[in-house]
């Protein structure tokens, strides 16, 4: 049992804690237990993180193919047909096509790189480290979420080699056009692949948030209270509770949408003709799939951004060497918002119909969420208020994000009113929106979080000025492509259409369009420079201090070396709140969480957590 | 503060770290939270019903018209064999209770018996629900009308759910009498029954919901089953005696009461409503 290749020289391995882990099998991993099925944390959120980094590049590389589309259109582009083929004959994208790539974009993105790679990354490699445990609570069902994720990601992927073209509905899958194969070509096969490929994504959605709940109820180590969790610990948390409540909504609304397609039910369809033919199916409700679609869909919005908001909290605080401002308020707000994800949902209904009484209940609870919001963001600024920052590539992207939850927020408020909504409804001011506040600034948590904790998860640490190149080129980018697009949405240019140029009145927006064409690229190109520094970095980077940002919380007393099961030895004991930074009198300007107060008497004082 | 005096104060506070708040293992709490999921489908399911139900509640059928069968009795006896198929039911949780109790009295034998029976509740309420399903999709023997349009033109009900021989009624409501309905039942072809397409009852829509809500907690039935008989082999072969605790015979305990729980439920609104 004892763990010989360390140098924490630790007498023996002691499992009193939790769950029993057997650390001998570590000397005998082979290729396949290590890296393959591997059921230790650490390997999976690797796993995940390699696996969502392939996805975005693949959803991102869709995204320039219709922004050049967009900006010139039926310009012939010849490098087009030798990557889409059929598709883009004579180097002139096909306008089904178009609608499949704005479609899978939008999936990938938002489960696939968002969820998946965002929550799956940072919730398996910080929630048992910043806990104190040897691993989740179930290595094996941890293992499995990945499985199910990496089998739901191949079925996506292979849904855009099938002949008829991938699903084409919109990453919404709004029936009755993504009901009927006869509507859309990528409503046969391709849609089938989606719905297969989203219940293996919801399988394993379920299984590493389960886990995670358990792990942070159950696991966490002598000392270690719910006011002592780093805040990191309580995003992933609230994150796995929306998405175990949210995704089997999401079940049932695709279970029924099968039925429709294959089984001949009529709970989306009513009253379609086809050729003058009426279809056999009458009675159903397509704006009831609507209400099941975003009772799951809202939440998703914060399953995507809380991760990437706690994981910024630990870095804005870590990296200000201030306690972060308000931790308690900071919880809160994000049960808060957790719990108004719930009932918001309507605002994304507001133009089906919808009895005006009921669209001015969901104005209100949707106005509401600016609150927590706005507690979060004045706790951010109060934090780096006069601190002593260092500028880390992570803070700065930390930064970023608030910067983008605050542009994108202020939208959030004008959309989420009725009145203005009802004009804006699916125009370009919606893309701009929720690219800014849900994409871009889950996308900068992201990065945030790979930039901090990269030493933790590969031992080395990354390139300083490439991040930074990195952070400067795609903030400037995300900035030059969304900032515009408000004014093209507000000129009242609807998002999805193949072509803006349909209608005289929008050819003058055509330079702008080709403005945000231009740095949609320049931004594919700077995430170019990230994975070079990413997969750089993994073999050739410096090898990493055991405390690189001079960090209070657990996982930084992990040995660099990874070994199943975290510790050598005991599991370390918690004294302190994890945001013990330049306190008042203390010899350095931050205090570990495993330092008990006993060791500090030059610092403590009446009432520290 | 001392050492010695945290650690005390951490023993007396159950979140404080270190052990697990409620006193449970991850595979239980696992179980609790996969129930509060599949609850959030099941509710899902049934409010769309609901929704869809009270916007077409006048063609909407009513079950005591349309279970009306019990086996070896002639006539209509409206709702009696669901009735059993939920005894049945409920019985099967009470055996897995005994079960359970057994576990914790560490009475292999016992378990053993408790867990047959609980299998065998499972089993014969799959088969009641075969037997339902059966009699849903052969229909009543008068059958509807197949309009030119595809809609069906049934007869409607008496107050002792036998059928008006000489009425029919129209998908929109419309009911026709006298020799404009002998006219039409003499032109139309008969459908017997109900599919997901047509329904000789009435809304097809109500079968297509109760096909597919009977259907997904049947299949929660059927796995709860497979889960019981696994279980029921490891107690056989005294697995959990060498364990020393009959825990997952309480896991598979709670999922099989959610099941339970959740055909109450539907129950209610399929056919008590």
């Amino acid at each position: 049992m004892e763990i010989k290749e360390n140098i924490h020289a630790a007498p023996a391995v002691s499992h009193d804690h939790g769950h029993g882990h057997d650390d001998h099998h570590d000397h005998h991993q082979s290729f396949w237990t290590k890296y393959v099925f591997s059921t230790d944390h650490k390997m999976i959120s690797k796993q995940f993180l390699i696996t969502a980094i392939f996805m975005a590049f693949l959803a991102m590389g869709m995204s320039m193919i219709f922004r050049l589309q967009l900006s010139w259109p039926n310009h012939p582009f010849p490098f087009l047909e030798s990557i889409i083929g059929k598709w883009g004959k004579g180097g002139v994208l096909d306008s089904g096509f178009y609608l499949a790539l704005v479609t899978i974009h939008g999936t990938i993105m938002v489960f696939f790189v968002l969820t998946g790679g965002l929550s799956g990354t940072f919730s398996n490699l910080l929630i048992p480290l910043q806990v104190g445990a040897r691993d989740m609570a179930s290595g094996f069902l941890n293992m499995l979420s990945f499985w199910f994720f990496f089998a739901s990601s191949i079925v996506m992927f292979a849904s855009i080699f099938i002949e008829a073209g991938p699903a084409s509905g919109g990453w919404t899958i709004y029936p009755p056009l993504s009901a009927l194969p006869q509507a859309i070509p990528g409503s046969g096969l391709g849609m089938t692949m989606w719905l297969v490929s989203m219940v293996l994504f919801i399988v394993s959605a379920l299984l590493g948030g389960i886990n995670y709940i358990a792990t942070v109820i159950n696991l966490r180590t002598k000392g270690m209270s719910m006011t002592r969790l780093p805040l990191t610990v309580w995003a992933f948390m609230i994150t796995a509770i929306l998405g175990v409540l949210s995704f089997p909504v999401l079940v049932a609304a695709a279970l029924l949408l099968v039925f429709d397609r294959s089984m001949g039910t009529s709970f989306y369809l009513s009253d379609i003709f086809i050729g003058g033919v009426p279809l056999d199916q009458v009675g159903g409700s397509p704006i009831l799939f609507q209400h099941l679609f975003w009772f799951l869909g809202h939440p998703e919005v914060y399953i995507v951004l809380l991760p990437a908001l706690g994981l910024s909290s630990e870095i804005i605080s870590t990296m200000s060497r201030k306690p972060i401002f308000g931790y308690k308020a900071m919880i809160g707000s994000m049960l808060v918002i957790a719990f108004l994800s719930f009932i918001v949902w309507g605002h994304h209904m507001f133009v089906t119909g919808m009895n005006p009484f009921l669209g001015s209940v969901f104005v209100f609870t949707t106005l509401l969420v600016a609150i927590p919001s706005a507690v979060k963001v004045f706790n951010y600024i109060a934090t780096v208020w006069k601190a002593n920052i260092i500028l880390s590539p992570a803070m700065m992207f930390a930064i970023g994000l608030v910067s983008f939850f605050i542009t994108g927020g202020l939208t959030g408020i004008i959309l989420g009113d009725s009145a203005l909504d009802i004009n804006l409804h699916d125009t370009y001011f919606v893309v701009a929106h929720f690219h800014i506040v849900m994409g871009s600034s889950a996308f900068f948590g992201m990065f945030a979080g790979v930039y901090h904790w990269f030493p933790r998860m590969f031992g080395r640490m990354m390139n300083k000025t490439l991040g930074y190149f990195h952070f400067w080129t795609t903030l400037i980018c995300v900035y030059a492509v969304f900032f515009p697009m408000h004014f093209i949405g507000l000129a009242g240019v609807p998002r999805r259409y193949y072509t803006n140029t349909a209608y005289e009145g929008w050819d003058g927006l055509i330079n702008i369009n080709e403005l945000i064409t231009v740095f949609a690229l320049l931004a594919g190109v700077a995430q170019l420079i990230f994975a070079f520094n990413f997969f750089y970095s993994m073999f050739k980077g410096p090898k990493a201090p055991q405390n690189p940002w001079r960090s209070n919380t657990l996982e930084w007393t992990a040995p660099v070396e990874h070994l199943h099961g975290n510790w050598p030895g005991e599991i370390p004991e918690v004294h302190r709140w994890p945001y013990d930074y330049s306190k008042p009198g203390a010899k350095e300007d931050f205090i570990p969480q495993t330092v008990p107060a006993s060791e500090t008497p030059e610092s403590n004082r009446p009432g520290d957590h | 503060m001392s050492e010695q005096a945290t650690l005390e104060k951490n023993k007396k506070n159950l979140w404080g770290g270190g052990r697990s708040p409620f006193n449970v293992s991850w595979g239980k709490m696992y179980m609790w939270f996969f129930l509060v999921s599949d609850a959030f489908t099941f509710s899902s399911l049934i409010i769309a019903y609901g929704v869809l139900r009270h916007r077409f509640a006048e063609t909407w059928p009513k079950a005591n018209d349309v279970f009306t069968h019990f086996p070896f009795v002639e006539g209509h006896v409206p709702l009696a064999y669901v009735g059993l198929m939920t005894f049945i039911l409920i019985m099967s949780s009470v055996t897995m209770v005994l079960a359970v109790d057994a576990g914790h009295k560490r009475n292999n034998k016992s378990v053993i018996t408790w867990m047959i029976l609980t299998v065998i509740g499972g089993f014969m309420f799959l088969g009641s629900q075969a037997w339902e399903w059966y009699h849903f999709i052969h229909g009543t023997e008068h059958g509807a009308y197949v309009m030119t349009d595809g809609t069906l033109a049934r007869h409607p009900f008496d107050e002792h759910h036998h059928v008006v021989e000489n009425t029919l009624v129209l998908s929109d409501g419309q009911t026709i009498t006298g020799a404009a309905a002998q006219k039409l039942m003499e032109e139309s072809p008969k459908f017997h029954g109900a599919n997901l397409v047509r329904n000789e009852y009435g809304n097809p829509l109500f079968a297509d919901f109760f096909f597919f809500i009977t259907g997904f907690h049947g299949f929660h039935v059927f796995s709860g089953v497979m889960i019981n008989i696994i279980i029921l082999i490891n107690v056989l072969n005294g697995v959990y005696v060498r364990r020393g605790h009959y825990e997952q015979v309480e896991k598979a305990g709670l999922y099989w009461h959610f099941v339970d729980l959740v055909w109450v439920f539907v129950f209610t609104f399929f056919y008590l409503v």
